[in-house]
């Protein structure tokens, strides 16, 4: 089995210099989906002869001299989420098992004009609901530094595909942490832009105020790369930021002396993570203040309570999208029923897993009537009040730093039987949908011989600041370099 | 608020259209007791005159230029159907009392 594939970077000036055609890097990745990816249940579907053929176009384009864009003959990897027309989009769900999308995602389409190829298609909790990439038809993925681990989720199969080396770069989707907590996970750079810079347009459904499409990669700068050509206006997803993306790639050389980073404080209470994901945080704050950064403790007053808002909005929203699955005009249908009503309940039952009702029951508990007030109201109204404080701490800050995860990867399995405990996990990244934000993990360290992640989060439509700070981060530490170890 | 009750449940999975064994409900009960128990704590926040946020953007509805332009054919849009006829969908009979024609 040939090696893990170098960065975006790395690749782009191989296939610049002539060293490297896409044909046989391309050929390396889908060697390595197919041995290692497989092991570590990354993928769904790989598109074989479709990214080969794709490959030899664009060595083609590139003798010829017209080369798309810095992704151009690239391979990627996108989450099973994203539809492209003509193939089968499952969601890792048996209601979706053989739905072949009638046209293609927003990002789909930029990333075929942009000419980079995609070579697979991810595993991730079914629909996007799980942090561990367990709740999926095809299996749980594995964390590549640790088989026994969870990747993160729900992005687990994007996340795998970059750490373990089998692709530069590949997208993921972000709710209340889908992106950054893989990311932190995996070892890798994660990003969740701002709400509404990439179209939602061809991206399944969870919880459309919050659901937002992002990328993981090596670096800071492999990630704006992939930013700049994914993000855009888009007139089919209503959501979709009317300003013009501005470019990020060249705001990286800067450096930090006059960045504020500000530590909230609610964050850093006692009991409130793990020692090791403290100290190697810490280890961060302090390796950004040697390099120029002015550290600021701020305050997010309201922070407790950004997990509950999360759950009660996501799977308020939820089960409102979620109804849509009918057995009637595309996804599972029961057989042998009795009656249309029948047809609904068995079809919807038979075909989203555990995890999937269970959010589409509370969601549907929140919104009926007598409890909408109490809970999806109360919630809606938490939300003003968590991006307020956001607000008000970005009046004296660049940045906010934190941990991505409370904690270190879980062992598999772990948390299938106490879904509240996987909620808390997601402490530190659901305010940034709530509010959002752009955020991004970015690896900080590894304990137990597995990663640790620092979020830094910026203010809507910041990403080039934000990653701005990442990238100087990562000029002053490796820890973006270390690599799973390979099997023997 | 604390807890829901079987009852509950079962009228609100009736709701959400799908159906659960006796099993499936006892979890549900269990797991969604246990969630609601937390998100009380949104209760200790006094949100008298905060205004809810359903949206994070001061996004205005965008209306498009009334431009025709082709729709989607109707025969790929039922191609997904389990189990359609021309370009209709197919369900089990709704209305009672007739014969089946």
């Amino acid at each position: 089995m040939s090696g893990p594939l170098g960065t975006l970077s790395e690749l782009r000036d191989a296939l610049d210099a002539g060293e490297l055609t896409s044909s046989a890097l391309v050929a390396a990745s889908l060697e390595r989906a197919a041995t290692l990816g497989a092991s570590l249940g990354a993928f769904i579907r790989l598109r074989e002869p479709e990214a080969r053929a794709e490959a030899e176009a664009a060595d083609a384009r590139r003798r010829a001299g017209r080369v798309l864009s810095p992704l151009d003959g690239i391979p990627i990897a996108i989450k099973d989420n994203l539809v492209r027309a003509g193939e089968v989009t499952t969601c890792a769900s048996r209601i979706l098992e053989d739905f072949v999308s009638p046209y293609s995602a927003g990002v789909v389409e930029r990333l075929d004009a942009a000419g980079a190829i995609v070579v697979g298609r991810t595993n991730m909790d079914e629909f996007a609901m799980g942090s561990s990439s367990e709740h999926s038809i095809f299996g749980a993925v594995r964390n590549p530094w640790d088989s026994t681990r969870t990747p993160g989720g729900s992005s687990g199969g994007s996340a795998v595909a970059v750490a373990a080396g089998i692709v530069p770069v590949s997208i993921g989707s972000d709710t209340g942490g889908s992106i950054r907590q893989p990311a932190s996970f995996c070892g890798v750079v994660g990003l969740k832009p701002t709400y509404g810079r990439v179209s939602r347009w061809g991206l399944v459904a969870y919880a459309s105020s919050l659901d937002q499409i992002g990328a993981f990669g090596r670096s800071a700068a492999d990630v704006a790369t992939v930013l700049e050509v994914i993000a855009g206006h888009d007139p089919r997803d209503s959501t979709s930021l009317p300003e013009p993306s501005p470019p990020c790639v060249e705001a990286l050389e800067a450096d930090l002396s006059g960045r504020v980073v500000g530590l909230p404080r609610e964050y850093f209470v006692e009991d409130g993570m793990a020692p090791e994901v403290r100290t190697a945080v810490r280890a961060a704050v302090a390796e950004l203040e040697a390099a120029g950064a002015k550290i600021l403790e701020v305050s997010l007053p309201h922070s407790e309570f950004a997990v509950a808002a999360y759950y009660l909005i996501a799977t308020a929203e939820a089960s409102s999208n979620l109804a849509r699955y009918d057995g009637v005009r595309y996804g599972h249908r029961a057989s042998g029923v009795s009656d249309l009503s029948d047809l609904y309940d068995r079809s919807r039952s038979e075909g989203f897993g555990d995890e999937v009702k269970r959010r589409i029951v509370l969601g549907t508990y929140v919104l009926s009537a007598g409890y909408y007030d109490a809970y999806y109201r109360k919630a809606q109204q938490v939300r003003t009040l968590l991006r307020r404080d956001f607000d008000r701490a970005f009046s004296s800050c660049d940045v906010i730093a934190t941990p991505t995860a409370p904690e270190l990867p879980f062992r598999l399995g772990e948390r299938a039987a106490d879904p509240l405990r996987m909620y808390l996990g997601d402490v530190y990244t659901v305010s940034a949908n709530l509010a959002g934000l752009p955020g991004v993990s970015i690896p900080c360290g590894l304990a137990d011989g597995v990663p640790v992640g620092l979020q830094l989060l910026a203010a809507p439509l910041e990403e080039a600041k934000l990653l701005g700070v990442a990238a100087a981060y990562q000029r002053q530490s490796d820890h973006h370099r270390a690599r799973p170890p390979e099997e023997a | 608020m604390a807890g829901i009750t079987r009852e509950e449940v079962e009228r609100v999975v009736a709701l959400a259209r799908l159906s659960l064994s006796p099993e499936e409900t006892d979890r549900m009960s269990r797991e969604l007791g246990a969630i609601l128990g937390y998100v009380e704590t949104l209760e200790r926040l006094d949100t008298t005159d905060v205004p809810p946020t359903s949206h994070v953007l001061p996004l205005a509805t965008p209306l498009r230029d009334d431009v025709p332009s082709e729709p989607i054919d109707p025969g790929l849009a039922v191609s997904n159907a389990p189990r359609h006829e021309g370009s209709a969908f197919v369900v089990p009979k709704v209305i009672e009392g007739e014969e089946e024609g």
